[in-house]
């Protein structure tokens, strides 16, 4: 009885999580990293991802240029997804990039992330 | 005097205070008139919806101003609006107007800065009525900002080296990014409540701003608007 239990039990989770999942989608439209990199990352990091994005040459550090497969290649998506989130002290690095965890939910930082493998690595 | 004069008296008087008091009903025509004509269909004056998409920044055209009486100062409103000048140097959404050279990004220079220029009548009208627009007044409520002051040298390190505000925005004709509006003129444009407001919490002000939060605490975003407010156009 009390393995029958368990197996409800285990079953209806895995049902509850299933469900959950799909859940996802059905929010919103998933998350573009494309149009999201125009809006948030080409003014500092530019339309093509080389780092000379319109502002700069006003900035004493120079952007990470995302097309340069040895460095990008050196960070994990893990390291990423943390410098977009919270900015660059989080990896010591500068304080020019900023934290987008209040602008950006966690899905939008993934397809972020996502595209940045596209950029540096996908040419 | 009879009663009837009486009356007569005081039913001018009425009619006169009511005169007074509400603005022409031609002159009220003519603001909304403006309004939906010149300033609609580029700027947003009602709020948009909670869970408004990330694309819909693409589609905007010009600053919402459906909380223009949260933030800008009356007097620039009528003075710009009469001679109206840019405050974003590469535009309202400089997406639009970058050029990629192939050895980086620069600003498609043919582009004109463009906005209706409207008579000191019709601006000192208009900005009465964008003053009205104040749907995020429980945030001006909110914010604790006192007026101060910061040693300039201190407010400018501040600015351009610890908080990396220049990145996007200049605090002086010769210094900083392009992307951001103009704050050298900040003082002149924006209630020091306002910027402190949204230099905290840009994203409750609008969702889909390109503001980052910069996780500061009030006491260093306070230091920021005295610094902005102390300098001069």
């Amino acid at each position: 009885m009390r393995n029958q239990l368990k197996n409800v039990v285990r079953v209806t989770g895995i049902g509850a999580l299933a469900f959950l999942a799909n859940l996802g989608p059905a929010f919103g439209a998933e998350a573009d990293g494309a149009l999201l990199y125009d809006m948030y990352c080409v003014q500092c990091h530019g339309t093509q991802g080389n780092g000379k994005g319109i502002n700069a040459s006003h900035i004493n550090v120079q952007p990470r240029s995302h097309i340069d497969k040895g460095e990008m290649s050196a960070r994990s998506d893990a390291e990423l997804f943390k410098v977009i989130a919270e900015g660059g002290p989080a990896i010591n690095k500068s304080v020019l990039m900023p934290a987008w965890r209040h602008n950006l939910n966690e899905s939008e930082i993934e397809a972020l992330v996502a595209h940045l493998r596209k950029l540096c690595c996908e040419n | 005097m009879n009663v009837t004069n009486l009356a007569s008296i005081a039913s001018a008087l009425v009619a006169a205070a009511a005169l007074v008091t509400a603005a022409p009903p031609h002159a009220f025509a003519d603001v909304e008139s403006i309004l939906q004509s010149q300033c609609a269909s580029c700027h947003a004056l009602q709020a948009p919806a909670n869970n408004i998409a990330k694309n819909e920044r693409l589609s905007r055209m010009a600053p919402p101003l459906h909380f223009a009486g949260n933030k800008y100062n009356r007097d620039w409103l009528v003075s710009w609006l009469s001679n109206p000048s840019p405050i974003h140097p590469a535009g309202y959404y400089p997406q639009r107007h970058i050029i990629n050279t192939g050895d980086g990004d620069t600003l498609d220079t043919d582009v004109r800065f463009a906005h209706p220029t409207l008579s000191t009548e019709e601006a000192d009208a208009v900005a009465t009525a964008l003053m009205l627009l104040k749907s995020k007044s429980a945030l001006i409520e909110a914010d604790t900002y006192q007026s101060g002051t910061v040693a300039m040298r201190m407010g400018v390190m501040d600015f351009r080296r610890f908080k990396g505000c220049d990145a996007c925005h200049q605090d002086s004709t010769t210094s900083g990014g392009l992307s951001g509006p103009l704050l050298y003129n900040a003082a002149q444009r924006l209630q020091a409540a306002y910027l402190s407001s949204f230099i905290l919490n840009p994203v409750a002000w609008d969702p889909n701003t390109v503001m980052p939060v910069l996780e500061m605490n009030e006491p260093a975003v306070h230091k920021l608007v005295h610094y902005l407010l102390m300098l001069e156009e």
